[in-house]
């Protein structure tokens, strides 16, 4: 099986295959906006971080921001596209109120860079998609609406808008419709944004909508080679809805092929709520943009020492590092990808390892309790109590056999509970591990002359027994007792 | 040529509502400015390579710095209607 063949979708008369693109958008981490010097923040008090060119007032000229080239650059070259030579900015023109100067700066026939690609695994097989284009541009405004986060002006029918969101640096990455199911858009964009996290660009903040994306869909006769018309998806403000989103355009599009029908390509709008995706206002409204180039800034030239400079100061990419934790480290390549895609828990992971412990059993921990409780307490990778220096000392009290790990289980708990150190937990509430052999004895003794029945099973030959027994034990001593241990004696004891 | 039609759909985009009287005036303006470019367009400009400004310049980018902008005051002041310390508009979805 393939992530293509999986894929197939099993209609009335024929099977279908999807075709998936995506485009992304992505806000960059700049200090100031792309084309004026106005801070870039979150969450500041509405209109307070404006001025005259983010305004649009009337004269005041634009100027562009090096570091968002930069940034842009950065991502660009991380996704293998050729940089453009030369760049122009062009205005894309329509009204709407949260888009002051009634176009937007963004880049038309003459972007940032072309021509790239970028891979991602599914399951086990690494796909390729490529890349059509990525540009610069500019966000805009937050329009807030009434009876939403406004709700003290409801019911006076009217909206706000507040500009410091307005002018934020934002690239876009256009895909080509290379990606073969709902399940690999999904992984896709997961594997895309660790990757922009890594550049050090974005922090791709969900919550925030610095990261979003509109997918585009067709489906086609499997193994036909010709495209069919495509339906645009919005509002997919999460990797799950993107997926449901997909998914239920999937049989809506072929139901309606299936009857003999035609799809418009039209924009479809995703509700949540109900799973299914509804048309955007009329065609009429169908966009006239009128791109020209922008008559205030003047071309980039795109230096190529510069560029290659940009090149050499990339990081170790999310995909590479993957690859080097499986022949390093010895991981398997769902474990690899979970641990060694996201930056920060992979660097937390490493630092790990870098105290001298075993790696899988380090990346056990990482995966398992770890990333269980950053989940549990809403923390990024590398904050909160648990560092890396307490793990790596629990996974030795494991491997040393101080502690079980049913009962490391607890020690890691109650880490985070009182904010110590693994050997004092131990400590402090008995945690060790029992290895006393008379006080083991006693407890298998018990275990023993409690369970007749399993114990005559077990002497008629059912094996399988001896595991239920490990269990009493292990209850009995409140799962403390070294299991191996408990093995040794319970066989001896029952084969006496 | 260009017809009503075109210029009703140009007077959409730009928002503008024009009367009838206007719109017969507008579509004659507009053919005569466009027979203007025809005229131009006779120019052979196969050698001249297509140019957005006058300026001869490239690459005028400047510091990823913060400086001082607008108070919210003076932001709020051109604005026809406020709440929220917002601009305010008429409701939009």
């Amino acid at each position: 099986m393939t992530a293509a063949t999986d894929a197939i979708v099993r209609g009335a008369t024929r099977d279908w295959e999807p075709v998936i693109g995506l485009e992304v958008h992505v806000e960059l981490d700049t200090a100031t906006k792309m084309f004026c010097s106005c801070a870039v923040t979150k969450g500041d008090p509405p209109n307070t971080h404006t001025c005259p060119v983010c305004l649009a007032h009337p004269g005041a000229l634009p100027v562009v921001n090096q570091r968002a080239v930069e940034y842009a650059t950065r991502i660009a070259l991380a996704l293998n596209c050729t940089v453009r030579p030369r760049n122009v900015f062009h205005r894309k023109n329509y009204f709407y109120p949260d888009l002051p100067k009634a176009y937007q700066i963004s880049q038309f026939d003459e972007p940032l860079a072309v021509d790239g690609w970028f891979e991602y695994w599914v399951g086990d097989e690494k796909l390729r998609c490529r890349v059509n284009r990525v540009h610069m541009e500019e966000d805009a405004a937050k329009l807030v609406h009434a009876g939403g986060e406004a709700g003290r002006i409801a019911g006076s029918d009217s909206s706000v808008v507040d500009f410091n969101r307005g002018g934020t640096p934002l690239i876009e990455i256009v895909t080509e419709p290379d990606i073969p199911s709902p399940a690999a858009a999904r992984e896709f964009l997961q594997q895309m944004r660790d990757l922009v996290v890594e550049l050090g660009v974005s922090a791709c903040t969900m919550e925030e909508g610095q990261v979003r994306w509109d997918a585009n869909i067709s489906v086609r006769p499997v193994g036909s080679g010709e495209l069919g018309t495509r339906t645009e998806l919005k509002n997919m403000n999460s990797f799950r809805f993107l997926q449901q989103a997909l998914e239920s355009e999937l049989p809506r599009q072929i139901a309606v092929l299936e009857a003999g029908g035609r799809i418009d390509q039209e924009t479809l709008h995703f509700d949540p709520d109900t799973g299914t995706t509804t048309p955007l206002r009329s065609k009429e409204e169908a966009h006239d943009y009128r791109y020209f180039p922008e008559p205030d800034l003047v071309p980039l030239v795109m230096d190529p020492a510069w560029v290659d400079e940009v090149r050499a100061a990339l990081p170790e990419l999310p995909a590479a590092r993957v690859v080097r934790f499986m022949e390093r480290y010895g991981l398997a390549r769902a474990d690899a990808l979970v641990i060694g895609g996201p930056g920060a828990l992979a660097r937390f992971y490493e630092a790990v390892v870098a105290e001298g412990v075993d790696p899988k059993l380090a990346a056990n921990w990482t995966m398992g309790e770890y990333l269980a409780h950053l989940n549990a307490a809403g923390l990024e990778p590398g904050h909160g109590h648990v560092t890396p220096e307490r793990l790596a000392a629990l996974v030795r009290l494991v491997a040393d056999g101080v502690v079980s790990t049913s009962a490391a289980k607890d020690v890691f708990a109650k880490m985070i509970e009182e904010r110590g150190e693994p050997a004092d937990v131990v400590e402090r509430h008995g945690l060790a591990q029992l290895s006393d052999v008379a006080a083991l004895e006693a407890a298998v003794a018990e275990v023993v002359a409690g369970h007749p029945s399993q114990v005559e099973q077990y002497r008629a030959g059912k094996q399988q027994v001896l595991g239920f027994l490990v269990g009493q034990v292990m209850k009995a001593t409140g799962g403390r007792a070294n299991p191996k241990l408990v093995n040794d004696l319970l066989r001896t004891a029952l084969d006496r | 040529m260009i017809g009503e039609d075109d210029v009703r759909y140009v007077a959409r985009l730009a928002r503008l509502r024009l009367e009838q009287d206007e719109m017969r005036r507008m579509t004659a303006e507009l053919a005569k400015i466009l027979a203007h470019i025809d005229k131009m367009s006779e120019l052979d400009t196969s050698a001249v390579p297509p140019t957005a400004h006058v300026l001869d310049l490239v690459d005028v980018t400047r510091a990823d710095r913060v400086e001082p902008g607008l108070s919210r005051e003076d932001a709020l002041r051109n604005a026809p209607a406020v709440a929220d310390d917002s601009f305010r508009i008429p409701r939009m979805g």
